[in-house]
């Protein structure tokens, strides 16, 4: 039957477009992330057989005062961040904004720290804030202030971490707002002008609007990964000084491969996980509010 | 109609906005040139720092140009670590694990965008799912099961996880739901396979699509930290982000043996990012613009 065959050969088509990346995924991802709920029931090191401890690792996790602590320095590298890149990134998106030559110039260097990995960015700023011979504190002294020692002080360590972590993500969060602010056809701000608006009415009333959707998005993007803040926190202090920088994904690490604590890691990385869906979902929920689609 | 009425107005805010357009026009390059400055100098001053002696680093004022200029902290730090075989190993990676995501994203791309079958959208739907999962949730079972295969601390334990990508996926099948399909039906008339047609025509098509998610792919692979630190053990495995951590902790404050570390990491990066620049921005703004 040609039916018969061409369904044969079809689905082998399809197996074969596929398997490639379905076979890796299962394997690497989905796979993974169901083991991990199991893990999580488990007290297991890597040497000795697992044990099952049902929700133990969960209820040692509610009383775990470090986890509690990362939690909080995680919450506040947030609030401290998200502002500098979102207040800074709409500038200088609306700076880009103007047409106006050998502005891409400018583009490309606000996008350079983006495209760096994280390990390079985190040592240049760990120079640039040395406590002795960096520079940031040397221009300070320029102007007669005696620079704090950054990392290297508790009370200065998540400032340090916070600062170099918006000089990384700016570019991102303006390429996306100007991309935003371009998509907003012309004529709605020759349409206001006629009818009398001034700068600030068109920016407030048409700019603003129109932009939420890509507001929305970068909002959504930077709470998600930055929540998951790592790379930077390991390289700039892992952690320290004194568990000042302590956050909720390094402590996930330390807990699972330096202190060979797998199943209470998988416990800490599922009730993260669950907040972080819980997070994203009440965003989602409250853009009606605030996101203007048309 | 409207248009005509308002041209007057129009013509009127242009000539207003002329007379003060120097004026701000001088304040806003002035603004983007000292944000400008903030992001490029902390790379001018890595490269810099590279090529001066441990001694004139301690000595205040800082210098931009080096006097004088030592060459040696690259061959110094080559020869305690290394480096040119995180450089190989970095560029290894990301390459093999970049052409096999491109690979096995497309062929998926093409099945969700052109092939009918069942379950495909629920199929579609665990792709994305696992967008949704973070590394650190599914790192821990990744490498108990990396340690049942015995691949800790092997190429490929540190490839495999990040050769297929939803990520990926996801957006070459946007971009391939956008490509008009008469040549592809036209090519199914003469007798063409799949295959024939995904290879010889949607590919070729996408080009720009399939550029883009190159490079994300690349840059992401280049970049990342948490498994190759987990997996690897062995300097002769390391790729650059996690040599150089190492190295930091070898060399904590020899700032111009760091920073020459960390400009052989940057280089290579920028190099792409220079030649491929518009697609890493159309990149962002695609995945940006769906809101």
């Amino acid at each position: 039957m040609i039916v018969g065959q061409r369904g044969w050969r079809h689905r082998g088509a399809i197996a074969l477009f596929v398997a490639p990346s379905l076979v890796p995924l299962l394997l690497f991802t989905v796979g993974p992330m169901i083991a991990s709920a199991g893990l999580s029931l488990l007290s297991w090191n890597l040497l000795r057989p697992p044990v099952f401890v049902g929700l133990d690792n969960f209820e040692r996790l509610a009383g775990d005062a470090n986890f509690r602590a990362a939690v909080i320095h995680t919450l506040g590298y947030v609030a401290g961040y998200l502002p500098l890149v979102l207040v800074g990134g709409m500038l200088i998106a609306l700076a880009l904004n103007q047409r106006l030559r050998g502005l891409a110039i400018f583009r490309t260097a606000y996008f350079l720290p983006v495209v760096t990995s994280w390990v390079v960015v985190a040592l240049m700023w760990r120079w640039l804030l040395d406590p002795r011979a960096g520079i940031v504190n040397f221009a300070l002294g320029l102007v007669g202030i005696d620079g704090p020692g950054w990392y290297t002080d508790p009370a200065w360590a998540m400032p340090s971490v916070i600062v170099a972590s918006a000089w990384k993500d700016l570019g991102f969060v303006m390429v996306i707002l100007l991309a935003g602010l371009q998509s907003i056809p012309e004529e709605y701000y020759e349409a206001a002008s006629v009818d009398g608006a001034g700068r600030w009415s068109r920016f407030r009333n048409i700019t603003i609007p129109l932009l939420t959707p890509s507001l929305f998005f970068v909002l959504v993007i930077s709470l998600i990964n930055n929540l998951q803040v790592f790379d930077q926190v390991w390289v700039m202090t892992k952690g320290g000084p004194a568990g000042a920088t302590s956050v909720v994904v390094e402590q996930i690490v330390t807990n699972a491969f330096s202190y060979g604590q797998m199943g209470y890691a998988a416990a800490m990385s599922w009730v993260f996980f669950v907040v972080l869906l819980v997070i994203t979902i009440v965003q989602f929920r409250l853009q009606r509010r605030w996101v203007t689609y048309d | 109609m409207t248009e005509l009425t308002g041209a007057r107005p129009v013509m009127a805010g242009i000539a207003r906005l002329r007379t003060g357009r120097y004026v701000a026009r001088g304040a806003l390059y002035a603004v983007l040139a000292v944000g400008g400055i903030a992001m490029v100098f902390p790379f001018l001053w890595m490269l810099s720092t590279s090529f001066q002696t441990a001694g004139a680093l301690l000595v205040p004022p800082p210098q931009l140009i080096p006097s004088p200029i030592e060459t040696g902290n690259y061959a110094e730090i080559a020869a305690a670590f290394p480096l040119w075989r995180f450089l190989l190993n970095s560029v290894g990676v990301a390459t093999i694990s970049t052409v096999l995501q491109v690979a096995t994203s497309a062929m998926a791309a093409y099945a969700f965008a052109r092939l009918t079958f069942r379950g495909r959208d629920l199929l579609f739907l665990l792709y994305i799912a696992t967008l949704m999962v973070p590394l650190q949730v599914t790192i821990m079972p990744l490498f108990v099961e990396m340690r049942y295969l015995g691949l800790i601390d092997s190429y490929p334990g540190l490839i495999l996880p990040s050769i297929a990508s939803a990520f990926g996926t996801f957006l070459l099948r946007q971009a391939f739901l956008s490509l008009p399909r008469e040549l592809e039906e036209a090519a199914f008339m003469d007798g063409a396979g799949h295959f024939t047609v995904f290879r010889r025509i949607v590919l070729p098509l996408a080009r720009p699509a399939l550029a883009t998610f190159a490079i994300f792919a690349f840059m992401a692979s280049w970049n990342s930290f948490l498994w190759p630190l987990i997996i690897v053990n062995s300097p002769d495995l390391m790729t650059l982000p996690v040599g150089l951590s190492n190295l930091q902790g070898r060399y904590a404050t020899s700032w111009n043996l760091l920073m020459a570390g960390s400009t052989v990491a940057v280089l290579p990066i920028l190099i792409v990012y220079a030649v491929g620049q518009k697609y890493v921005i159309r990149g962002v703004t695609l995945t940006g613009l769906k809101g």
